[in-house]
């Protein structure tokens, strides 16, 4: 029922906090119900994350032309494509190129780009051409995510209490609209107000190799603004909801009717208790962003995993492919591991209730 | 489930639960003009989509009113072609998810068996890989095709389905009519087609604009991203992309599409916003 609630896996409501531990026949060890939870969920993102990239490695392996075929390019002979994928261990069984695969990835590495090594680049390791992208990357969600947070909460916790007065219509109703239109339409519609309008702001995002884009904190702003954009918006909704919710509770009900003064009753009754909710909103919001910014970075051509990826998938370069996606997927299942653990360990009635 | 689907929508509750409030009469009146420009824009179109006219990304006027685009194609009629493309791949999509995520919605909300466990572990999976990398990789590994493109979009709106159907399903499945209906020995698939699914349509319909307008965006962005419907057919998200090589000269070229479809989406939303609040004050929700 709470796990529900909370969009927790249904697999995680409560069971006997006891487990047998290893090697002690008979002897029953107590693990602490919240550490139980842990390991539980933690164990359930291995799993998926695992299945993901079995998921993806499949994807990416049906293509027609593999990646001794985009190295070779047109030079591409019977003869010197079979070397080329006897050397890249193309010519092994599926199940033995995903588990290469996967030790590579355990040991940091993700391969070589096939694109480079038919440019004969000098180091055509994947893992040294994905680190910019992804640092570029973390800046623009880094920066997104800091002026996220607060202004969801406030927005939402504001439309909140204020419901269906004029102050809740009006942040509601923009939020609405702003919050349902694609990245690249808000981001296009940007672009031209504040670069072909009012010149203020570049319309790319350009970063010279070599430089941090915090170098030029300009171009940032219209990417950070495109993002913030539709993250907000569909967050007020939902904290909104919440607290409207909270609001309508008894024992806010009767803090009231206690007498107790109504900053105090927000703050430390119906704030304390929308929280859960929100983190829920926030952690939906921050996945949100690892999906987002693949578009947003490719309206303003910025420089990151996003465009890596998408470039990838255009010359069909199938390990730059699983590199990003592998990337990516992990992202997503790590921040939804850190929101359930923050939750359960926010809210003291959840830590009873759910192991 | 169509059946259903259908009688809901041609009732006149529907258009009047919309139609009773501003943001759902505004929203009608975006949806109506977008979707007609879509759908019949092509006829007024002053010239073809496809012609060279004159110099790329000349400013309005000479008988362009929005310009001509990056390779000196008239703006207008792009924009007036380029909605149908993107309405149908996002229609047929929805239209396929509720099909399919309804159906194991609809089991998995009513069946005690092990088969419950099983739809929604596998929808669990879904759910952790953002939804536009799941179209990018479906798309790496089949090409760009429609489609492709229907299917892939399909599937990312299928779980999202599938979790309200089910919940949905749970909530009538133990109501003394469906009781009633398995007591006198009706088959599951007359108790689900005759009692369920009437008395979830609401849900479904609820929930059925908001897809539509995801449905819209992912088709829309995997345009813009080059990598679904290729040039040189018109298609609005498209155009956005193509055409910021001239946003000195003629933004129009980018901001017309972009326009376009902001309405059509914001008027999905509105409608759907609408209706979800109409239906909560006549049921009595909150």
């Amino acid at each position: 029922m709470v796990g529900s609630q909370l969009g927790l896996a249904p697999d995680l409501e409560p069971e006997i906090p006891t487990v047998v531990a290893p090697g002690m026949p008979g002897r029953r060890v107590h693990i602490h119900p919240a550490a139980l939870f842990v390991l539980k969920r933690l164990a359930a993102g291995v799993l998926t994350l695992l299945v993901v990239s079995v998921l993806i490695f499949i994807c990416t392996s049906v293509i027609p032309g593999n990646a001794a075929v985009i190295t070779l390019g047109k030079s591409a002979t019977a003869s010197s494509l079979q070397r080329l994928e006897a050397t890249l261990g193309l010519n092994r069984p599926l199940y033995q190129q995903y588990l290469s695969w996967l030790g590579g990835i355990l040991h940091g590495s993700f391969g070589d780009s096939a694109v480079a090594l038919a440019h004969h680049q000098v180091d055509p390791s994947i893992a040294s051409s994905i680190k910019n992208p992804l640092i570029n990357s973390f800046i623009l969600g880094g920066i997104t995510a800091i002026l996220l947070i607060p202004l969801t909460l406030v927005l939402g916790v504001l439309t909140g209490i204020k419901a269906n007065k004029a102050v809740d219509h009006a942040i509601s109703l923009p939020s609405l609209v702003i919050a349902g239109l694609p990245e690249f339409v808000t981001g296009s519609l940007l672009i031209y107000i504040f670069f072909s309008e009012l010149n203020l702001l570049p319309p790319v995002s350009l970063v010279p190799p070599g430089q941090s884009p915090l170098a030029t904190p300009n171009i940032l702003v219209l990417p950070v603004l495109t993002l913030l954009a539709v993250a907000v918006g569909s967050g007020i909704r939902q904290v909104r909801l919440g607290m409207i919710e909270v609001l309508q509770t008894d024992f806010v009900q009767f803090a009231r009717l206690n007498g107790i003064g109504e900053r105090r009753v927000l703050v430390r009754y119906a704030m304390r208790n929308a929280i859960a909710n929100s983190i829920q909103t926030i952690a939906q919001n921050l996945q949100y962003l690892v999906g987002g910014i693949i578009v947003v970075e490719a309206v303003f051509a910025y420089p990151g995993i996003g465009t890596y990826l998408v470039t990838a998938v255009l010359a069909r370069d199938t390990n730059e492919v699983l590199a990003a996606s592998i990337i990516l997927a992990a992202l997503y299942t790590v921040i939804n591991i850190g929101a359930d653990l923050l939750v359960v360990f926010l809210v003291p009635k959840l830590r009873t209730e759910l192991v | 489930m169509s059946v259903a689907l259908a009688s809901r929508l041609r009732s006149r509750r529907f258009l009047g639960g919309i139609l009773r409030t501003n943001g759902g009469r505004v929203g009608f009146g975006l949806f109506v003009i977008a979707v007609g420009i879509a759908i019949f824009g092509r006829y007024f179109a002053p010239y073809s989509p496809l012609d060279t006219l004159g110099i790329p990304g000349a400013a309005p006027g000479n008988g362009h009113l929005l310009g001509l685009d990056f390779i000196g194609r008239d703006v207008l009629s792009r924009a007036l072609y380029g909605g149908r493309s993107t309405l149908f791949l996002a229609g047929l999509a929805t239209l396929i998810t509720y099909l399919i995520g309804g159906t194991i919605g609809l089991v998995a909300g009513f069946s005690d068996t092990v088969l419950d466990p099983i739809l929604m572990r596998s929808i669990d999976v879904l759910l952790t890989v953002p939804a536009l990398l799941v179209i990018l990789l479906l798309v790496t590994a089949f090409g760009g095709g429609s489609f492709v493109l229907i299917a892939a979009t399909s599937l990312v709106l299928l779980p999202g389905v599938a979790r309200i159907v089910r919940s949905a399903t749970m909530g009538v499945a133990t109501r003394g009519y469906v009781e009633a209906a398995i007591a006198r020995g009706d088959s599951t698939h007359a108790i689900l087609r005759r009692e369920v699914l009437p008395n979830i349509s609401g849900v479904i319909t609820a929930d059925l604009g908001l897809r539509f307008s995801w449905g819209i965006i992912l088709i829309a962005s995997v345009n813009f991203l080059g990598i679904g419907i290729q040039p040189p057919t018109p298609d609005w998200g498209l155009m956005v992309s193509e055409n910021r090589v001239v946003l000195a000269s003629n933004p129009l070229a980018i901001i017309a599409p972009a326009v376009l479809l902001g309405v059509l989406i914001v008027g999905v939303n509105l409608m759907s916003d609408a209706y979800a609040r109409q239906r909560d004050r006549s049921e009595g929700h909150q």
